[in-house]
């Protein structure tokens, strides 16, 4: 058996695994990295941007090399309420300069660029295996049972995505609420370049990332989403599970209906659709984080929640290749004193805390109970719609000054000054 | 731009089809006592209906994203979840 067993045995080759894979590799260990795709990349869907800095600090300028679609250099946020709708757009060429601050880019693509990084740095790539459950000897884990075949290892990365089987097997996560997670559902729409620049005001290089606040689809609260790529558009609507649930609506008609919008239709317009996939969002941050280690095993990347939704940025990949790395660090030093045991692993947690994993999840911890409040997605979109659309309206009706037009907009939404201020300080101290 | 159906959205997507094993499989007596049934809603793939009162399912289609798991007010009795043996289920081609 001895001469059987690997170092490391990494489950998933999504951004968490494959980074985990490719540095054990890299210092030498021996690592299997499996996954249930027949290529890493072709299980896995996110909105559409990843920001740089966690994957720059392990391979620098990897944009050279890796499948990038644009460097995103315009951020919009748009706050909707049926026929109307309210931008914020901020351009800073410096996101675009020297450092690319963050890539729109397509996971079956990418994922695999950098799975064929970790097999290059010396890590087996097993593909087209389902991991079924864990080898367990005295409580401890040992390796990994697929089918009938059993790999063994000193220590094995859990980084099988939200909807991890192996943190449960392990006991280490328990099944989730409804009102944790959130469904992301999203279209490929194929464009020309040149359209796309035209469009969004961008170059054959640099694109425009897009998030939609309020009435997203007939009434129904929920966030949308737009990213470009080279000759495509990622275009998706991400709903809580538990309000899909309650609002009896059904996800994928809602993107049809929000593509049929007047604020999305003339973005879209001559494009092809290529591609409809759907993926859950675990949103609740801390409140459902797994326990990150047990006996001979690591939980990384979406598998251990690590997401950080703000409502103005929406982060998943820099958190999920940071949580490989720190991984894959745990486990050399757990290697260094040969415990594998919890006890051995727990650097881990350490490891996540000096890098921004844990931090920011921990600094940011109040986030997901700040966007559950429905005013968010309702009430104040309408309110800032309408009042831009007053605004701007020029109709022959008496004057009213800005300050009577503010006030009487906040008293007509039903929000009270009180709430309005302490959702304001709420969301100022939290987000 | 034409408004597409589930059908013609599933279409687009390449799929591999395990024909020998169901990757979900749904207790049909569990799910007679459901009222809500919100999984008939939640479904991204539009999986899931009701057919001559009785919940109708078929697993070819799976985005394999675990909804329906989750808005399953009887996860634990009604929905065996898991995904695709290896090699099989949705392959996506962008991501």
């Amino acid at each position: 058996m001895a001469e059987d067993k690997t170092t490391a045995i990494v489950v998933g080759a999504g951004p968490a695994g494959s980074t985990a894979a490719y540095l054990l590799a890299r210092e030498g260990h021996e690592v299997i990295l499996v996954e249930r795709g027949t290529a890493p990349g072709c299980k896995n869907m996110y909105g559409g941007r990843m920001y740089s800095h966690a994957l720059n600090r392990i391979i620098p300028e990897f944009w050279k090399e890796a499948p990038v679609e644009r460097c995103v250099e315009r951020e919009l946020i748009t706050f909707l309420d049926g026929e109307r709708s309210v931008s914020v757009a901020c351009r800073d060429s410096e996101w675009a300069g020297p450092g690319c601050h963050s890539f729109t880019l397509l996971r079956a693509e990418f994922d695999a660029w950098l799975a064929a990084k970790a097999e290059e740095a010396g890590a087996l790539l097993a593909c087209g295996i389902r991991v079924d459950d864990l080898v367990s000897e005295n409580g401890r884990v040992v390796g990994i049972r697929a089918g009938e075949d059993e790999m063994m290892a000193d220590v094995v990365i859990a980084a099988d995505g939200v909807n991890s089987i192996l943190a449960r097997k392990a006991g280490l996560a328990g099944p989730f609420l409804a009102r944790q997670v959130a469904t992301g559902v999203k279209q490929i729409i194929e464009l020309p370049a040149q359209t796309i620049n035209e469009r969004f005001q961008v170059n054959d290089f640099h694109g425009a990332a897009q998030l939609f606040v309020g009435d997203c689809s007939g009434g129904v609260q929920g966030g949308g989403f737009l990213y470009t790529n080279k000759n495509s558009i990622s275009l998706g609507l991400v709903f809580n599970v538990a309000e899909l649930s309650r609002c009896r609506m059904k996800p994928a008609e809602a993107l049809e209906d929000f593509k049929s919008s007047p604020h999305i239709a003339p973005l879209i317009e001559g494009g092809r659709e290529a591609e409809y996939s759907a993926h859950l969002v675990p949103e609740a941050g801390l409140g459902m984080m797994p326990e990150l280690f047990g006996d001979g095993i690591l939980v990384a990347g979406d598998a251990a929640g690590f997401v950080l939704n703000l409502g103005y940025t929406v982060r998943g990949m820099d958190f999920a290749v940071a949580s490989g790395e720190a991984a894959a660090r745990a486990v050399m030093e757990a290697k260094a004193h040969n415990d594998f045991s919890r006890n051995g692993l727990c650097r881990y947690r350490e490891l996540l805390r000096e890098s921004f994993v844990l931090r920011d999840l921990e600094a940011y911890r109040s986030a997901p109970e700040i966007l559950e409040n429905k005013r968010m997605f309702n009430q104040y979109p309408k309110l800032v719609t309408g009042l831009a659309s007053e605004l701007f309206t020029v109709d022959g009706k008496p004057p009213a000054r800005l300050a009577r037009k503010i006030y009487d907009r906040i008293r007509a939404s039903g929000i009270g000054l009180g709430q309005l201020a302490l959702d304001g300080w709420k969301g100022a101290r939290g987000l | 731009m034409k408004r597409l159906s589930i059908e013609q959205l599933l279409g687009m997507n390449k799929f591999v089809v395990d024909d020998e094993e169901a990757h979900i499989k749904v207790n049909r007596e569990v799910c007679a006592s459901c009222p809500d049934k919100p999984c008939t809603w939640a479904c991204p793939a539009g999986l899931y209906s009701v057919k001559d009162g009785a919940l109708s399912f078929d697993y070819a289609g799976c985005l394999e994203c675990g909804t329906c798991r989750v808005a399953c007010p009887n996860a634990g009795s009604a929905i065996d979840w898991n995904y695709p043996r290896g090699g099989f289920g949705v392959h996506f081609r962008y991501g």
